[in-house]
């Protein structure tokens, strides 16, 4: 369970990343694994639902686009990669960094790819989280001298 | 007699050379590239997202260069794309409640818990022209506040706790897909925001103008308006669980209306609801507001006989891609189909002077 946990995590951290960042981390990463595709790199879309009223019954919002691919590494591990957007090369990027995230390299993804995306991507989002809060209304009262 | 009338093919050729020229403009002039039409006219973006009802900001701004900045081709572009892709399946619904909220706003609660939030917004803006603009410069630094990371909470949900307002009955029911089945009425509501979320803005603007002039007269208030972005999870059959696929931006709508009740139900609050791709606070007003315009049959309300309570009216002359292919067909060669207009205008002209003006006519 706490796999499945963890390999749900990472899998939606390279589907959300950005294409050039997941590519620049994995290049400086530096490894080209012999795999073999069980399904080649396939763009399509997903159908985005929201609900009604935010919390009822739902309903279908629209598409989004999503690039997904299998493969399978020499030594026999199996890789998936889902990914926002339409780059075939984040997809077999994610796949891959999926496919070696099970076997003894692990750690060293994490510490090279996974750990520094996540952090950028958390620094983006507070970033905004942050800019937001300045935007926040203080609202005060005035006194009327009615004393 | 049917005539195939070929030829053109030259000319045809040659005109879209020439809007290729045309869309380039002066070469003088720096060609626009995809990432200045994604990052600065990202609300143009946007609506091309919502009205071609494909989330993909790059494909979105592509269309936008391609057809010289005509929205509603670059949406068409977009719909002709769109079915090209094949589907993946469907997500779950998103959790608009876990948005990170850029900007976040109640007309009706001054204190809600997460506060008034502005955002980057047009609003207060004295809407006067800045040519500041038309000189290259810096943007302005932004502040930065404490950033707030517990989700904020929907403010309906505040009335829904004390049973003022009408209750979101929670189902995972599959809902119908226009895009797949044709519309059939009546529809349900689910149909109806689809058809409203893709619908051409200025049409359902229009439409929800029309109730605030009193066309199906519904008080609204903005219960809460949240643009951010949400997370998107998709169940993964070959994994069999589900991952986050990707991060989208939505607008959403709440507007809380006046109910007096009816046979059926008590006085109470009830809702029309908004979500459209992307910052569309516009958008996603109209369509709550049309939204519950149309819901007058389920809350036992008269029908007024407004134009925005007519499900038939609204949904089928919504979609702004059906409205102008059709529209603009007629622009197109019809000939033959007006050879026999004009032959038959002659025969009754013939036969209206025979029978009115035997005598002139002898007489000359």
């Amino acid at each position: 369970m706490t796999a499945e946990i963890q390999r749900r995590a990472w899998m939606s951290l390279l589907a959300k990343a950005l294409e050039g960042r997941l590519l620049a981390l994995w290049e400086g990463y530096g490894a080209s694994p012999e795999f073999h595709w069980l399904r080649a790199p396939e763009i399509g879309a997903t159908m985005v639902r929201g609900r009604l009223g935010g919390t009822g019954a739902p309903f279908n919002l629209g598409e989004m686009t999503l690039t997904r691919c299998a493969l399978q590494l020499a030594s026999g591990e199996v890789g998936h990669g889902y990914v926002q957007g339409r780059s075939k090369d984040k997809a077999r990027i994610a796949a891959l960094v999926d496919a070696l995230m099970q076997t003894d390299q692990a750690t060293a993804i994490q510490a090279a790819i996974l750990t520094p995306l996540a952090a950028e991507m958390a620094e983006i989002k507070e970033t905004r989280a942050a800019k937001a809060a300045a935007t926040k209304v203080d609202f005060f009262t005035m006194v009327r001298g009615e004393d | 007699m049917y005539v195939a009338v070929k030829g053109g093919e030259r000319a045809i050729d040659n005109a879209h050379a020439w809007l290729a020229e045309e869309r380039r403009g002066d070469p003088n002039v720096a060609d626009l590239s995809i990432a200045q039409i994604r990052e600065q006219l990202a609300l143009a973006v946007n609506r091309v997202m919502a009205e071609g009802s494909l989330y993909d900001p790059d494909l979105a701004a592509l269309a936008i260069k391609q057809a010289r900045g005509d929205l509603i081709e670059a949406i068409f572009l977009i719909r002709a794309y769109r079915t090209t892709l094949p589907r993946f399946g469907a997500t779950e619904p998103v959790e608009t409640e876990a948005m990170s909220c850029d900007r976040r706003i109640s007309a009706t609660f001054k204190d809600a818990p997460g506060g008034q939030v502005l955002g980057p917004t047009f609003d207060y803006t004295h809407r006067l022209l800045d040519f500041a603009l038309e000189a290259e410069g810096e943007s302005p630094k932004v502040a930065q506040g404490a950033a707030r990371r517990e989700p904020t909470p929907h403010i309906t949900e505040f009335l829904n706790k004390e049973g003022l307002i009408q209750t979101e009955e929670v189902s995972d029911e599959e809902p119908g897909d226009l895009t797949r089945e044709p519309l059939e009425l009546p529809s349900n509501r689910p149909l109806r925001l689809q058809a409203l979320t893709r619908g051409d803005e200025g049409f359902v603007l229009s439409m929800a103008y029309s109730t605030q002039r009193g066309y199906a007269r519904n008080h609204a208030f903005v219960g809460e308006l949240r643009i951010g972005k949400v997370a998107v999870e998709m169940e993964i059959p070959e994994l069999g669980f589900a991952i986050e696929v990707g991060e989208i931006e939505l607008t959403e709508c709440e507007t809380v209306n006046q109910f007096q009740g009816s046979k059926t139900e008590p006085p109470q609050f009830t809702r029309g609801y908004g979500l459209v791709f992307g910052q569309s606070e516009r958008k996603s007003i109209s369509m709550a507001l049309v939204d519950r315009a149309l819901r007058w049959e389920e809350l036992g309300e008269d029908n007024l006989g407004a134009p925005a309570q007519d499900e038939e009216f609204v949904l089928y002359h919504s979609d702004n891609i059906q409205a102008t292919g059709f529209l603009e067909h007629i622009k197109l060669p019809h000939y033959v189909d007006f050879q026999s207009e004009l032959e038959l205008i002659r025969k009754l002209r013939r036969e209206a002077m025979e029978t009115t003006n035997p005598v002139q006519e002898a007489a000359e």
